[in-house]
């Protein structure tokens, strides 16, 4: 029996855990401050190859690239960088159906200061329902591991790209 | 190989795809760019190993380099064109931050939106150097084809020597002489099945 008591839970924990169980090895990121703990914890785990890249558009591209040869890859980015990808999805990995993974850290609700944010947050999921994109929004840590699991896994299953949606109610936000 | 724009001899696209093609012996992938860089790849003979991008401009050096990632004992490279690359430079850091050493870029250059009807690109009017960009990005493996002879040295040391390789062509304005099918599933599938064989 361990003195150590185990730590508890993190959301970004959680989603680390859930890229290695579906055999995501190839993590791809435009940096966010939100999602800084899963970037770290990504780069400090050597069973993922972490880097970033220098727009989310070459993050999909490389994913794509990655999960045709074999090796399953996510893309990490914010809701305005999100926002840059409508036509490099569509042609990509929707028409030619490959599952590739988006995380995307949720700004510009709750509490946002910065007015382009808020309005560009509003374009997310409309884009994501047009192209027939599954999206689920993380909100509660008992609920966090059961949805990135299986929203991660139907992705695989379906050969569709799935992105799961972090809200500031999990993460705590841009403060 | 050359180091600068100066003495380049203008070739053609369709011929030199043909002539990497020809020099493919191991299975190895060819990712080929938006138009005209796909139908002539598509025209020099459909290799399962050949991924048709469709709409995505800018992404063939992207995808080449996830193929080469995941598939580090397999050559990759990615057909792209001078206007499609414009698009997205910051690709060419990225692939030199992680040092990829079985990806070669080729960038055709003509100078032109061929495909929309050949208006310049501004890259054109400022007579920027795309070779250079690539170098100066952090890919010392950067050079021009002066010729077709230098084209398929250059073919023959990206087969051979680790990269990340540059090979910056100048072509003509011939337009792609064939089309590519236009069934995105049929290509993944094959492409996917190909992938799935050792290189």
């Amino acid at each position: 029996m361990s003195s150590v008591a185990e730590a508890a839970p993190t959301w970004h924990g959680i989603l680390r855990q859930a890229f290695k169980d579906n055999d995501i090895r190839l993590v791809t990121y435009v940096p966010d401050n939100v999602l800084r703990p899963v970037i770290e914890g990504c780069h400090a785990d050597p069973f993922f190859t972490t880097f970033p890249c220098a727009r989310e558009e070459e993050a999909v591209g490389i994913v794509t690239g990655a999960n045709m040869a074999g090796m399953r890859g996510v893309v990490l980015m914010q809701t305005s960088g999100f926002a840059t990808l409508p036509n490099a999805l569509a042609s990509l990995p929707v028409a030619f159906q490959v599952p590739v993974v988006m995380v995307v850290s949720e700004r510009g609700t709750m509490g946002e200061f910065n007015p382009g944010q808020a309005i560009v947050c509003r374009t997310m999921r409309p884009i994501l329902d047009s192209m027939g994109i599954e999206h689920h929004t993380m909100s509660r840590l008992d609920e966090a591991a059961f949805v990135a699991d299986r929203t991660i896994r139907q992705a695989f299953a379906t050969r569709w790209p799935a992105c799961l949606i972090i809200s500031p109610l999990l993460s705590g936000g841009r403060k | 190989m050359t180091e600068t724009t100066g003495n380049l001899h203008v070739m053609n696209r369709a011929a030199l795809t043909k002539r990497l093609v020809g020099a493919l012996n191991n299975r190895e992938a060819v990712i080929g760019g938006i138009g005209n860089s796909n139908w002539d790849l598509w025209g020099a003979g459909q290799r399962p190993e050949n991924f048709y991008m469709l709409g995505s401009m800018g992404l063939a050096a992207p995808i080449a380099m996830g193929v080469a990632i995941a598939q580090p004992k397999r050559r990759v490279f990615a057909l792209e064109g001078d206007g499609s690359l414009l698009m997205q430079l910051g690709c060419l850091s990225t692939i030199a931050a992680q040092a990829v050493k079985n990806l070669a870029v080729i960038v055709w250059d003509n100078g032109i939106y061929q495909i929309t009807g050949g208006q310049g690109t501004p890259a054109a009017t400022a007579r920027t150097d795309i070779v250079a960009i690539a170098r100066a990005s952090g890919i010392a493996s950067a050079a021009w084809a002066a010729d077709e002879a230098e084209f398929d040295a250059l073919v023959a040391k990206a087969l051979a020597t680790d990269g990340p390789h540059v090979i910056g062509v100048k072509i003509d304005n011939e337009p792609g002489r064939s089309q590519t099918d236009r069934d995105p599933i049929r290509f993944r599938e094959s492409f996917m099945k190909a992938m799935a064989q050792p290189a």
